[in-house]
């Protein structure tokens, strides 16, 4: 910014001080100030682009030589060669998470939404804030004290999938609620006029056209849920074997477990090569989850314009 | 007509008892967590952020009654050392992640064009997708790879350059033992990493949505691009930065598994410098599992639950001031258009 001169209070004539040279280098400030600014600001996103790639190939490179079909088709418990029971207990886990998460999350968002003057709406909304910001490990150790500890379930499956429901719902509630609160007025109010009550209107007008904003949600969560290791520890355990099919009392195998059992048991042979392809899985999964949800969101955004 | 009314207010009713589940559920987590704390807060008192030192007492011998809770023989918890530890690493995280989040912001809405924008901002966007385990692994796969011939890795020789240059090694907390790579400055890097991208899709979002008016007004002026967004549009959405940063520091208060993995797991100690070993609360809680389980008198969980409560509310008051904020952001800008 050039500097405002006044003149002196003599009144004599103005006349600029320092002339053609103050002015060079003011000028040269300003374009050392220019590029070194669109430098750092180059240099901060292509680092941290940089970091990212780096940690896929990483993931990649390690996983890839990890990789073999045992992985897929034998348990840990067998010679510590394949992660069967944790892509297993992964499925069950997240799709119970998922079970629980989408009706009582979506239903939360579409009351936040429909019916947002409400004191319940606004109560909704907060806590669903507040809830988004609870770290996972608190929500993990209160499942294990209420569920694993007071209520007896030892470390199992239900407490694992209630634990991340939970933490699911804040994010299905929020989408369902942004998604629902697109939809142009004048739907509802077509709807209404053709005789539909709350429950019509909702479910067959609002919903069907907020669908996709809805499904970005569900998959949101389910990609927290699949990579999530803190909430786990403590609620569902780990365990080598294939799932008992049982819901108390027995705690099961995932994806994240097994890299981090590596951590806790670095002597196993295998465990190592374990882990590595067990993370190249959870990427790839968490990854793959989150570029459909942005192919969707974007389908979505390009039949509006 | 009164059925209608019953109808549409039974739907309405369902909807809201289901919706209900989630605030039901976060007063159970809060009240529950109390409950079943309050022997432990009684028992350790103010002595637990004061003091530190994590001993669960002798599991051997049976329990005995101290301060009115049955407690093993010896058991004595302080956690200042973990409240410390967490505050540390997450102000570190967040010195680091605040110029490179805002920086990368400023590129992704001035520089990037629209059209690919959203493709080009997937590459930091995926840093706040992957796995915090994944970090975690990638960590010690960083700070544990390349060992030079005397075992050294090239995360402790950075260390060791920063500890040994001249115009750092003055400065408090920098010089000193560099440590093992296992500490404080690899968990507030990996929580940087983590926390980035919140900074940055926020602050772009906010850049974008600025009316060109303003834009426009600055460039008449005489002012350059960059001036122009130092001085004009990076001012007036620091609401929306300081939001961010706030809601990412509430993200990386709770972050457990990638800094369990790489802070070297301190235990009773305070850390002396930027390369020493820490404890967060979050990664502490995680770690104590076993413990836990072994401990008799049940005085070990709820000493863990009570280090739960305290970094729930610090989260929830993080979290709150963050929204606050924000939402004040958004109805300032309403009230201008």
């Amino acid at each position: 910014m050039t500097v405002v001169q006044t003149t002196p209070s003599g009144g004599a004539p103005f006349k600029p001080q320092g002339g053609r040279q103050t002015n060079s280098l003011l000028m040269l400030r300003r374009n050392v100030g220019e590029w070194v600014g669109w430098a750092w600001a180059a240099f901060a996103f292509l680092g941290l682009a940089l970091i990212m790639v780096l940690i896929l190939a990483w993931v990649c490179q390690t996983g890839l030589g990890a990789l073999k079909p045992a992985v897929f088709t034998e348990p840990s418990s067998k010679g510590n060669g394949g992660l069967l029971n944790a892509i297993e207990g992964t499925l069950v886990i997240s799709l119970g998470a998922l079970l629980i998460a989408t009706p009582f999350g979506m239903a939360a968002g579409i009351y936040a939404s429909e019916f947002k003057t409400t004191i319940w709406a606004s109560v909704i909304r907060f806590l669903s804030d507040i809830l988004v910001g609870v770290p996972s490990i608190v929500m993990g150790y209160v499942g294990y004290v209420i569920m694993v500890v007071t209520l007896g379930w030892k470390q199992s499956v239900l407490a694992a999938c209630v634990t991340l429901g939970v933490i699911s719902l804040p994010y299905v509630c929020r989408t369902t609620e942004l998604a629902l609160r697109q939809v142009p007025m004048n739907l509802r109010e077509a709807g209404f006029a053709i005789g539909g009550g709350d429950a019509t209107v909702i479910l067959r007008v609002v919903l069907p056209s907020a669908l996709p904003g809805v499904m970005t949600g569900i998959l949101l969560a389910l990609s927290i849920s699949v990579g999530e290791t803190a909430p786990l520890i403590y609620t569902a355990g780990y365990s080598n074997y294939m799932w008992d099919g049982k819901l108390f009392n027995s705690p099961i195998g995932y994806l994240t477990g097994a890299i981090w059992n590596l951590y806790n048991d670095q002597t196993t042979p295998g465990a190592a090569q374990l882990a590595y392809a067990a993370a190249f899985l959870v990427t790839m999964l968490v990854l793959g989850i989150n570029i459909i949800a942005r192919v969707i969101l974007r389908g979505q955004q390009a039949a509006r314009a | 007509m009164a059925g209608i009314l019953r109808r549409v207010f039974a739907f309405r009713t369902w909807l809201a008892i289901a919706g209900g589940v989630l605030p039901v559920s976060l007063v159970i987590i809060f009240g529950f967590l109390v409950i079943y704390a309050w022997p432990a807060i009684g028992f350790n008192g103010l002595d637990f952020l004061t003091q530190n030192g994590w001993d669960p007492g002798d599991n051997y011998s049976s329990p005995v009654m101290l301060r009115g809770v049955m407690a093993s023989p010896g058991a004595h918890f302080g956690v200042l050392f973990l409240i410390v530890g967490t505050l540390c690493s997450v102000i570190l995280a967040v010195a680091i992640a605040y110029p490179f989040g805002v920086a990368a912001a400023v590129f992704l809405a001035e520089i990037v064009p629209g059209a690919i924008r959203s493709f080009v901002s997937f590459f930091v966007e995926l840093l706040a997708a992957v796995p915090s385990v994944v970090f975690g692994l990638w960590g010690i796969g960083v700070i544990s790879a390349f060992p030079d011939k005397a075992g050294v890795t090239a995360f402790q020789h950075v260390c060791n350059w920063i500890v040994a240059t001249p115009p750092f090694e003055w400065i408090p907390f920098v010089g000193g033992d560099p440590g093992n790579g296992y500490g404080l400055l690899a968990a507030g890097v990996i929580l940087a990493f983590m926390i980035v991208p919140l900074i940055t899709s926020t602050v772009r979002d906010a850049l974008i949505a600025q009316p060109a008016a303003l834009r426009e007004a600055s460039v008449a002026l005489g002012a350059r691009r960059f001036e122009t967004i130092v001085k004009v549009l990076l001012p007036s959405v620091r609401p929306v930065t300081i939001g961010a940063t706030i809601l990412a520091t509430g993200r990386a208060l709770g972050e457990t598994m990638a800094v369990l993995m790489v802070c070297g797991n301190a235990l009773g100690v305070l850390p002396k410098n930027l390369f020493a070993p820490i404890s967060t609360m979050a990664s502490f809680i995680a770690s104590q599992l076993d413990s836990a389980g072994a401990d008799t008198s049940g005085l070990v969980v709820k000493s863990l639950a009570e280090v739960a409560i305290i970094l729930g509310l610090m989260s929830l008051v993080v979290n709150t001031g963050a929204r606050v904020l924000l939402a004040m952001q958004t109805a300032s800008q309403r009230e201008r258009t």
